[in-house]
This record gives C-alpha cells, structure tokens and sequence, in this order.
C-alpha cells in the first residue's frame, strides 16, 4: 500500500449453525440435497404459517458470544427485513434489528508482526434465505428453496482492520472457533461460512472515514484477501487521479481476481425493520447463560496458555496444537499415559501429521490411539528404538493397526542394540573396512565421523543405538 | 325435519335418529342452495360434508364414543386452511390455490367431529366492514338484502342468521366478528388475543388477528371455544393458559356485576342516537336489577382508530409481502421480462383496492422518515391503552359499549369513503389494540327495523365471565 493512505476494513461473517432442522420450522437443513425438498408450508411461505423458534440456534449465538468475550442480550425480539426477492419466500427475513443476541466482543489475532483484538460489534441471529441459481438456463432464474431458513449468526466487526493479511488472520481464527465450539463446520465453499468486507481507505492520520466499499459473497478466505487487496489498490489509484470513490455494493470475480459492481448506493434498500409480531420476545436468564457458558469446551486461546504453563511447551508448539480441537484433545489423551509433552507434540505435529495429510486424511480419522502413541514413545525414551526408525517404519503400521509398539519393533526385528560388544564388532568392521577415511579422519577431517556412524547403522541394520555409536567411534578414532 | 336452535338440543335429536348427520346435512346444503343469492359461501364442501356426515352416524350407530362437536354444521370463513380445499381470502391472488395443511383451528373442529360444510366470503384479507371488499362480490344481508352484513366476516355471519349452517367461524382483527354479528342479529365472540392458535389463518395484522366464533346463542359460541381454544405447538404468540370449561355457563342469573362503560364512547358525535338511547336505558336496567355501573373516562378515544390503523396496515404491508406470484397462487406475466413487472403486475392485478390501500399506507408509516412520527407513536399509544385497560379491570368485571355506530347500511353507500369506513371501527377496535375479549350480543332492534348489539368486553383470558355475563344478559332480555 501507498504510504500515504492507510485502509479501513469491517467484515461482515454469516455462519450457517450446525442445527439438524431450520430457525423457524422443523424441515431439514442438510446440504446438498435435491432441490426444493426440504420445503415444509412455513419455508414456502404458505399463507397462515407461522414460525417458532428453534431453541438450540439460540444456543449457539449465545456460545459464539460467550467465546467471543460478548455482552449477552437478555431481553431479545426478532425483526422483519423487508424486501422482495424470489428466493425469499416471505418478501422478509426474520432476523434481529436492535437488539442483537450478543454484543461487542473481540477475537483475538496473531499477524507476522503483532497480536491484536480484532472489535466485534455485534453477533446477531437471523434465517437464511434461498438461493437463486442464474446459470442453469440462460433466460430463467432458477430457485432451490432448501437453504431457506436455515439459522445464521451475523458476527460484524467494527471497522477495525487494516490489511488482508488482518482480514485473513482473523477470518481464519473466527473458522478455528466456529468448528471448535461446535456450531457450524466452517465450509466456506458449501457456504456455511460466508463473508462480506467492507472498504475504505483514507490518508494516514485522517479521522473520518472514506467512502465504503461492500464486497459481498466471498467464499474462500484467500479470496477475501485478494477482494481486499483489489479494492485498495483500485481506491487509491482513483483518489491518486484525482477522482472520488463512489459507494457501491461489489462482488469478487475468481476468474479475474477483481471486483465489479452490482448496485450503486441510490438503490439502497429500506427494509422497513419492526418487531415480528409472530413471534414472542425471548427473554433469557443468567443462569441459562452460565449453563451454556459451562457446557463449552477450553477455548483454543486458554489452551495455548495452559500448554505452555502447564505441559511446558513453546509457544509454536501450543498453537500448532490449537490449530482444531481434535488435535489438541489428541495431545491431552496422550499426555494423560505419557509425560514426555515435548515429543508428544513433536510426533503430532511432526510425523502424524504428515501422514496423515499425506494420506489426505486428518486428525478427526485418526486410527492410531493415544495410548499406542505413548508406548511408542515410551520405547524410544527407554532406548529400545530410535526416533527414525520409529518414524519409518513403525508409524506407517501403527497408523493402520493396532499392535504394541514393542511387539512389532521385535517382530520387525528392530530393537535397538545397546550392547557395547555387540556394537564394537560393527565399528571394529567399518574401521577396518575404510582405511582410507580413518586415515583423513585422524588429520582432522573429523566431519567424516557421520559418514561412519552411517555405515555402522546399515551393518546393523538400523538397530544400533547411534548415540553409544558415536561415543565408541570417536574412542576408537582418537 | 329438525330446526335447529342450539347444539345441545341438536344433539338431543342426533341420540334419536341414527342417520340423523346425513339428514342434517342435505337439509342444510338445499337451504344454503335455496340462499345462494345472498352470496354468503364462496364455496360449498358437499362431498366432504356428506361423508364427514356417513362416518359420523356410522360412529354413533357403533356407540363409539362422540366429539363435542359430533355433527355440527360449521361454515368457515375463506381465510382459515383446510388441506385440500381451496382458500382465496376472498382476494383474486389466490385464486385457484388449495390449502396444504389444516389450521390448527380446523383440526380441532374436526378432531371434535364436527362438519365443515363450506367456505363463506368476506372482505379480502379480512379488510373491510361491509364485505365489498371482496373479490367474489358483496354479501347480502339476509335480514334485508340491500343493506350490508357488515365485515370482514360478512359470509360467516350470514351463514349463521340464515340458517345456512348452526355456527361459523370468521376472523376478527379490528371487529371482523362483532360488527357483522351486530349488523345480522347474532352472537359474535372475539376471544383474548392468543386464546386460540393462528396457525392457519390467513394473517391481516399478526398481533391484532384472533378467529372468532358466530352463533344464535352464547351456549354454542361457549361450546366452540372451548374446542379450539389452547395451546399450539405451531404459533408461538398463542397462550399456554389452560382452557377454561367454557360451556359450562352454570352462573346463577343473580349473579351481580362490576360494569364500566365509557363516557366518551356513548357520547360520541357518529353514534346514532336511537342506539345511544338504548343503551342508555339498558344501563339503567341493569342498574335497577342490582349491578353496578358506571361510567369510567376515557380520553384516548379518538386516538384508537388512527393507532389501529397504523400498527395494522404496518404489520399487513409485510404480511401481505409473500404473495408475490412466485410460489404460489396468481402470477401475472411479465410484460417486460424483468422481475420488477412481475411484482408490479402481480400485485396490481391480484390484490383489491382496499388491499392496496392498506399496504402503501402501512408501506409509509414504516418508511424512513416517517417511522417515528407513526408507528413508534401508534405503539407507545397502544401500551397507554394497554396500562390503562389492566387499570380497569382491577376495579371492573366487565366492560360495556356499542358494538357499531350505526345499524347495517346500504350497500354502496359508502364504499367511496374510506375514511368514514374506518371510523365505524371506534367500538371495536379498542379490543383488538389490547388484546382483550370481546362479543357483541343482539339485544336491541331498531325503529329502522335492523337489530343492533351490545358489546361486552372482559379482562384477558376472562372468558368466562365474558361468556357468563352475556349468557345473562341475553336471558334477561
């Protein structure tokens, strides 16, 4: 970004909850279904319908708020948005006006340079609506009614953020969170997360803010940040030229990595919100709340502190490990039969890990179980095996079958030798085997030692313990 | 042949006649043939009825045991669903659509045995007071067909004052029941917002609309509420009170009552004076029968109608939204092929003048600018109503008051004002705007040879008495 300017960034995230039936009515909210068939009477809209709340979206927006450190609404009404649109059976979405679930709040971010609370001002619930589909037939619109309905929180930030790369820390953490608490799986690309960015750019230093921006609809976090690099560029370009922004509403073409307008401001709707008299006020206790608040699970932010207070791992550790809820419950059920944390995370993030992206899999299909981790690990720290060839040629067995650590490394014949006698009779050979090298070795070229070391490890067949290796070579070579 | 005067009586006659349903029905679908002028059903459920009505003897031939409402011919007013039957709401935007589920209402009706025989006419959406708002043309009323029946429900209640069925059931948002049950010399039951589902009901004003009963007589209108009245899990603003056993109306005749009336109500410049006179000596009577009455002020009145009007047409204009030609129900084509016509086009075409008022006037009190001067106003007026009326009750069992300013009026005659239109809602809406029970019973004729009612008026969810009070006043008279 030019040095001159400096941008101002809101997003606006809509997150499907992961509830088995809709916000109004009980028809079904899974995705991919065939068109128009999850559509009782009241998602059509049919006259005389009426909804009723579904107690457990509820639920989630109020868990949301509480991971978001949010004020709860304990007096709360939906309201009626007003507008026309096909695939809005009502001609209005129920959602909430001014009294949102969950108020204020932040999420917490960690950019290259620092780490930040990215503002919220509001999380609020509403339905979704349907959706319309232009590319079927080229002088139609088609509309599948399914998704209509279907519980959304609106979690809005204040305009707060101030690059792509902000807007791409915080969109992933706001990802991490939904999926850890268990409302809604994060699927960007089936749309059960989707984001707006609302942009402005104003010269540094300047109080008010610059025209906006509103880019709608991005459905992956990569786009989000290139919508937002587009936009800045473009904006300054403008104003470097001498012209003004206009306010518009845009959405990301992911052909070209640009954006273009769909409507200027002057058609901005007035949605006309007033309290849906269908549906009573809800007014919630502070014990519900607490319940709530005691029914959710360590939040990612307490566990990177308390990896690192209490299982003493670095930082990079403790937040690898936070990266999704399966991982680190992973860790603790492993630590629970081990006390080596540090190799524990090591294999998790390390080895299994590879493995299992290798294999295109994750964390939630692992097979091996924690307690068979540990045996493994506990093998190696008692010097029975080492760590590589624990890796190689254990894991990939371990990760398909369950059999002690032990019981295979015999089977596979792979238990370290840690007998002195033994392992002078390789070192003995190989020094014998390789004059030439002792020779440049003994001049000082004592780089060659690993050459050696690896040679007495093949005659062993991997099974020599390389640290007792080492020590009888370096004895024997002085 | 059977004449009907009350359900229990009715029943009598069913304990001794084992085809006594299918009688009952054909003998009413040849009087609603022989009144086919008055235009009081817009559609008859023959076939439906006639089973309904075989099944029915069947039961009791069987001496299986019997609904409340075993074989009552009940007319229903075209905007409660009844799967697989149409429903319009009297409006050309639904013309031709057929109801997929049943309200809440219906199947009570029909859980209790009852027989639908037919959907009546009324205004479209139920907004109107005269039923020419309708898009199937204006009911007559049977008492004199050149006058109005009154509405929204003026087929509901035509039904039941010639005889075309024993009750009915319409829908009363500002007075949709009362006010034709005035104009046709019945009994029409407006029941505490809340005290039956409205799940099915064809939404006008969502926190104003409650279906309510017509009949000849307090004892069935008890009856019929206590069949539909309750719990639903389907409408989260009906209330999970228990449902009082309404039919039983067992209060002594001496029993002695707290009654206000409202000063400003009986003095009001629209209300004719021969109903004023007559309320006024009622007044007395009750008075020298040992109640006590009095008159309580009330200086909101002229702020009722404006406040209902504004809150009602708000909440229809969103109502109203869903029909849209997509859906369901009347699409008109596009003359261009864009979106915008399509709405435009549908919409103009498929909704009545009334209709159309009503939205663009709620459309505007909701607009930006506009909103705080309207509909903020009219609902901080509705809570003062609110307060004021809980204040009342503390003090009084009942409420008294005209049902209408006038008694039925020519049809056309005033059509072309819709403003004086409004007005005559002043005795009604006032129920509506705080949710309380209202009935208007025919106790009074005019010298102009139409009768005129009384309304009567009870705290929330005090049926009871409401019905107890009334059932009272219609045997003292």
């Amino acid at each position: 970004m030019s040095g001159k300017y400096e941008a101002v960034i809101g997003l606006e995230v809509h997150a499907q909850l992961q509830t088995l039936s809709k916000l109004f009515c009980g028809d079904s909210t899974t995705f991919g279904a065939e068109p128009n068939t999850h559509v009782s009477a009241i998602t059509l809209g049919h006259p005389g319908t009426l909804p009723k709340t579904n107690k457990l979206a509820i639920e989630y927006a109020i868990k949301m708020g509480i991971a978001c450190n949010c004020e709860i609404e304990l007096h709360n009404y939906f309201a009626r948005k007003n507008y026309f649109y096909p695939d809005l059976p009502k001609g209005y979405q129920i959602s909430q006006h001014t009294t949102p679930i969950c108020k204020n709040g932040y999420i917490t971010i960690t950019t290259s340079v620092e780490e930040k609370n990215i503002l919220l001002n509001r999380i609020h619930l509403e339905e979704d609506a349907g959706k319309s589909i232009h590319d079927i037939y080229e002088d139609a619109t088609c509309v599948d009614l399914n998704r209509a309905g279907t519980p959304l929180i609106e979690i809005v930030t204040e305009p707060c953020l101030q690059n792509s790369d902000e807007a791409y820390q915080y969109l992933t953490e706001l990802r991490k969170l939904v999926r850890w608490i268990e409302i809604c799986d994060g699927n960007m690309e089936e749309g059960s997360l989707r984001c707006d960015a609302n942009i402005s750019i104003r010269l540094k230093g300047e109080k008010k803010l610059g025209t906006r921006v509103e880019v709608k609809n991005l459905n992956s976090i990569r786009n989000v940040k290139k919508a937002i690099d587009f936009e800045i560029e473009r904006m300054i370009n403008v104003v470097e030229s001498g012209g003004t922004i206009t306010q518009q509403t845009k959405s990301f073409d992911t052909a070209t990595d640009t954006t273009f307008a769909i409507r200027d401001k002057e058609e901005a709707n007035d949605y006309r919100y007033f309290a849906d008299p269908d549906l009573a006020p809800f007014h919630l206790t502070e014990n519900f709340i607490q319940q709530i608040q005691s029914s959710l699970p360590a939040l990612p932010q307490q566990l990177i502190k308390s990896l690192q207070e209490k299982y003493l791992l670095s930082e990079y550790d403790a937040k690898q490990l936070c990266d999704d809820k399966v991982t680190v419950n992973y860790f603790f059920a492993t630590a629970s039969e081990n006390k080596n944390y540090k190799a524990i995370a090591n294999w998790l993030i390390g080895p299994i890990k590879q493995y299992l992206n290798d294999e295109g899999t994750s964390f939630e299909n692992i097979f091996l179980q924690p307690k068979i981790l540990a045996a493994l690990i506990q093998i190696i720290d008692e010097g029975k095996i080492n760590f590589s060839v624990a890796a190689t040629k254990l894991l990939p067995v371990l990760m398909k079958e369950n059999i002690e650590p032990l019981v295979l490394a015999e089977s596979l014949n792979l238990i370290q030798v840690s007998n002195v006698a033994d392992i002078d009779i390789w070192v003995n050979e190989v020094i014998t085997a390789m004059p030439d090298k002792v020779a440049e070795y003994k001049k000082g070229k004592k780089g060659l030692i690993g050459l050696f070391v690896g040679e007495v490890k093949k005659r062993s067949k991997g099974k020599a313990d390389p640290k007792l290796v080492t020590t009888l070579l370096e004895e024997k070579l002085k | 042949m059977f004449s009907f005067t009350s359900i229990k009586n009715y029943h009598q006659f069913l304990a001794a006649n084992t085809n006594g349903c299918v009688a009952t029905v054909n003998n009413y679908l040849n009087i609603i043939k022989q009144k086919q002028h008055l235009n009081a059903f817009l559609e008859v459920f023959e076939t439906d009825a006639l089973q309904q009505a075989m099944l029915l003897d069947e039961k009791r031939k069987q001496g299986k045991p019997l609904g409340k409402l075993h074989g009552v011919i009940v007319a229903i007013k075209d905007v409660l669903c009844y799967k697989g039957h149409k429903v319009s709401a009297a409006s050309k935007i639904l013309e031709n659509y057929t109801a997929v589920y049943n309200a809440t209402a219906i199947e009570k009706l029909l859980k209790e045995d009852a027989i639908i025989i037919g959907r009546n006419n009324c205004d479209e959406f139920a907004m109107g007071s005269s039923n020419e708002n309708s898009a199937y043309g204006v009911v007559k009323n049977a008492l004199n067909e050149n006058l109005v029946p009154g509405g929204s429900s003026g087929g509901s209640a035509v039904a039941v004052q010639a005889g075309m069925c024993m009750v009915s059931l319409g829908s009363d948002t500002g007075g949709s029941v009362r006010q034709p049950a005035d104009f046709c010399g019945i009994v029409g039951l407006k029941p505490t917002y809340g005290r039956i589902s409205r799940y099915g009901l064809i939404a006008y004003a969502s926190s104003f609309d409650q279906i309510g009963i017509f009949a000849n007589n307090v004892e069935d209108v008890a009856l019929v509420l206590e069949t539909i009245a309750g719990a639903d899990e389907f409408d989260s603003t009906v209330s999970q009170q228990s449902i009082e056993e309404y039919s039983n109306l067992n209060t002594p005749s001496n029993k002695k009552y707290k009654i206000a009336y409202f000063k400003e109500m009986l003095e009001h410049d629209a209300l004719d004076s021969e109903i004023k006179n007559s309320i006024q000596q009622y007044i007395q009577q009750l008075k020298n029968d040992g109640h006590e009455v009095e008159a309580v002020d009330f200086d909101l009145l002229k702020y009722i109608v404006p406040t209902y009007y504004v809150l009602t047409t708000a909440e229809a204009s969103s109502n109203l939204s869903r029909f849209d030609g997509i859906k369901y129900g009347y699409r008109s084509t596009p003359t261009n092929n864009n979106l915008t016509d399509l709405y435009k086009n549908t919409r103009s075409k498929g909704f009545g003048k009334e209709v159309q008022r009503r939205i663009m006037l709620g459309t505007f009190v909701l607009s930006a600018g506009y909103y705080d001067a309207y509909f903020t106003k009219a609902q901080q007026v509705r809570n003062i109503l609110y307060t004021k009326t809980k204040e009342i009750f503390k003090t009084f069992d009942a409420v008294i008051a005209p049902t209408v300013p006038s008694t039925a009026f020519p049809i056309g005659s005033a059509s072309n004002n819709p403003v004086e239109m409004f007005l005559a809602d002043i005795y009604t809406v006032y129920a509506n705007l705080v949710g309380i029970p209202g009935i208007s019973i025919p106790l009074f004729k005019h010298s102009n040879g139409m009768p005129f009612g009384l309304q009567v008026m009870a705290n929330h969810f005090n049926e009871l008495t409401l019905l107890s009070l009334s059932k009272n006043m219609m045997e003292l008279k």
